[in-house]
């Protein structure tokens, strides 16, 4: 028994070097509390219904969302959107389908099974429309970012003036989440740009909180299956063990070697 | 006493013969029932510790990799455009494509984490010695191409620590004099790493667990022909009262042992499965963006330190691999006639000493290799080579043993001379 709980130690030793190695260049994020954390964490809906909002009012006039489909609104452990509203979303951009009958590519609405429509035609022309810097892709963005959602949640926040010394170009903004401090995005947040249609007030730190939970959400389309199913995995395997473990001290006694 | 039975069964192992008249039929001419049969009675030291669940555990990975690949190798597109939105089109339209690939991904942590405890393992009892060599060589190889395999498949998402990771391994050929340039350019199969590279990639990521499959059944047979080493490390007479069948006892055993490993696994899949990989791998690869820090996997990072310690670059490589193949070197290395760390004490502390070094190696390996780190790295290098090349041939020599007791029953029963001595060494106290 004595060694099981050695192995353990040094499976912790080795999660440790882990968190450590991630953990050498810390700046203090901002703090909230993330609805989605923990074995039993949820996203709240109606924090995902209000992230797409933010997301297509603010983000998406440059960030792109192309692994992301309009079904995906209506899904389960998604925003849970209505069939009908995830349809009118959808219906209100057009795409290019085609060819049809005559061989002529053509304009049309989109449906739910279409992928989210992207700004710009191309990476090129995205750059062209940003001074050179390419707005990154926004589906697996908080999974990109070795701080995730604190990460991003903060830099939405960290906009203010460069500390003197501190000279910035033409079309760069200064940061202080940002890695390096120096961002091409400017701030695009402010006290009630859009209108949350629950009422809640769209305080910036309020959709900075909506926005990532929705990024969270198009980053880890399945987290709240995963986290039900992993409860159950975890509560099967123990008790799985136990038993085994008492078969096995059953077993063991017929010798007189102890186990 | 139903031991009494199984072990009288172990005595006429030779003469099994099947109960039914098909079985016998069937087995005269293919003989799997006398494989059945041999592997369920295998006499197995009884006081094998938890140390050695590890083989099975590591069977459990090998498998559970090969049918997670599977599935993914299925639904995966092999294709520099569209290998990262395959990986996305998983993770998200596959049905539990998620958890197949989560499993994968963490999977291949989980076997190495297995491994290093395995091979950890041998190095503490002695395994590796006079008669099991080829058991141990057997185990490198499959290492090697673990690690080959682990690289292989780390590209194929096509993140940017996939791309630049397999420009930096595939770059290491170029340090080779003359022909170094000229084998890079036909491992890339072009100019720089591109879709014929992640084609061929995945054909060999999809090959080497096959290979690591036949490796591993010559391993077990190798190790069926002496029989485990254990503990105390001393020849035990099979079958006998130091022996137990490996059925139930070891299968139970080695199923409990594999259930705890399972939880384990099972936190790292549903609840952080992506804290061991790298962010930069859900940015798709980009040729002209190279990432602040390229770093391999953890369980590649000591090597890597290795690397980097040395200035010059042909010079890394082979330091590196020599880190590696020195390994098999070892059952001559070691001139100790003693095989388990028990009755060692030097060996002993030496060795937790080379624990404590290849953790920092693997510490260091993950830091930039600049001043204090690259000082540590080189320290932390040397003092690996000097363990295997200098400590352990003199160490044979210069050592002053314990006692070995002459067999398993007779220090757990207690009585003889040896027995005070041993107490003391609880490593051996409770299997």
């Amino acid at each position: 028994m004595k060694n099981i709980f050695r192995i353990s130690f040094l499976i912790t030793l080795f999660l440790g070097f882990q968190f450590n190695s991630t953990a050498a260049e810390k700046v203090e994020y901002l703090k909230t509390d993330w609805s989605f954390k923990g074995p039993f964490g949820k996203f709240d809906r109606a924090a995902l219904q209000r992230g797409y909002q933010v997301y297509q009012e603010v983000c998406s006039s440059c960030h792109s969302m192309k692994y992301l489909s309009y079904r995906n609104l209506v899904e389960e452990g998604g925003p849970e959107f209505s069939v009908e509203q995830a349809k009118a979303i959808a219906a209100s951009f057009e795409v290019k389908d085609g060819p049809n009958a005559d061989g002529e590519m053509f304009m049309r609405p989109a449906r739910l099974s279409d992928k989210f429509v992207m700004p710009y035609e191309n990476e090129k022309a995205a750059q062209a429309a940003n001074g050179g810097a390419y707005p990154p892709d926004m589906t697996v963005l908080v999974k990109a970012r070795g701080d995730g959602v604190d990460y991003i949640y903060s830099l939405l926040q960290g906009y203010e003036d460069p500390p003197p010394g501190v000279t910035l170009d033409d079309g760069v903004y200064y940061n202080k989440y940002m890695y390096g401090n120096k961002i091409k995005m400017s701030n695009q947040l402010s006290d009630g740009l859009v209108e949350y249609s629950d009422g809640t007030n769209a305080s910036v730190e309020q959709m900075a909180k909506d926005v990532t939970t929705f990024l969270m959400w198009t980053a880890e389309p399945h987290l709240e299956t995963r986290h039900r199913m992993g409860f159950k995995a975890i509560v099967y395997l123990i008790i799985l063990t136990v038993l085994v473990y008492f078969s096995m001290k059953r077993i063991w006694s017929r010798i007189e070697t102890k186990v | 006493m139903p031991t009494q039975l199984r072990l009288d069964n172990f005595m006429s192992e030779h003469e099994y013969t099947p109960k039914s008249k098909v079985g016998k039929w069937f087995n005269d001419r293919l003989p799997l029932l006398t494989l059945a049969n041999h592997l369920t009675d295998y006499p197995t030291p009884k006081n094998l510790n938890y140390w050695w669940t590890f083989g099975g555990i590591l069977t459990f990975c090998l498998i559970t990799q090969i049918v997670t690949g599977l599935v993914l190798a299925m639904h995966y597109i092999a294709h520099a455009d569209m290998a990262f939105q395959s990986v996305e089109h998983i993770m998200r339209d596959v049905n539990y494509g998620w958890l197949i690939r989560y499993i994968h991904a963490n999977g291949a942590s989980m076997f190495f984490l297995a491994v290093y405890i395995h091979i950890f393992r041998s190095l503490f009892y002695g395994s590796y010695k006079s008669p099991r060599e080829v058991i141990w060589i057997i185990g490198i190889i499959i290492y090697l191409l673990m690690m080959a395999a682990a690289f292989l498949g780390y590209v194929l998402p096509w993140g940017q620590m996939s791309f630049w990771g397999a420009t930096v391994i595939t770059n290491l050929f170029s340090a080779i004099p003359l022909v170094g340039e000229g084998i890079v350019t036909w491992l890339w199969g072009g100019y720089s790493v591109d879709n014929p590279t992640l084609t061929r990639f995945f054909t060999l990521h999809y090959l080497i667990p096959f290979l690591i499959l036949g490796l591993v059944v010559l391993h077990i047979w190798a190790l069926h022909v002496p029989g485990n080493n254990n503990p105390i490390g001393i020849d035990i007479k099979k079958p006998s009262k130091d022996t137990v069948p490996f059925h139930p006892y070891i299968v139970i055993k080695d199923g409990f042992a594999l259930l705890m490993f399972m939880i384990v696994f099972a936190f790292f899949v549903f609840y952080t499965p992506n804290i061991l990989g790298h962010a930069d791998n859900y940015i798709e690869a980009n040729p002209l963006v190279t990432p602040a820090h390229i770093v391999p996997e953890w369980y590649l990072l000591p090597f890597y330190a290795i690397l980097r310690s040395v200035p010059d670059k042909l010079l890394g490589v082979i330091a590196m691999l020599s880190a590696i193949l020195i390994l098999a070197a070892l059952p001559w290395l070691d001139t100790s006639k003693i095989r388990s760390a028990v009755f060692r004490p030097l060996y002993k502390q030496f060795y937790w000493i080379l624990v404590a070094d290849v953790l920092i190696l693997g510490y260091v390996g993950a830091m930039p290799a600049e001043g204090l780190y690259l000082l540590i790295a080189r320290i932390a290098t040397a003092y690996y080579f000097l363990h295997f090349l200098v400590v352990l041939p003199v160490l044979g020599f210069k050592e002053r043993t314990i006692p070995v007791p002459l067999s398993i029953t007779e220090p757990i029963l207690g009585g003889s001379p040896n027995f005070a001595a041993i107490k003391k060494k609880d490593s051996f106290k409770d299997q």
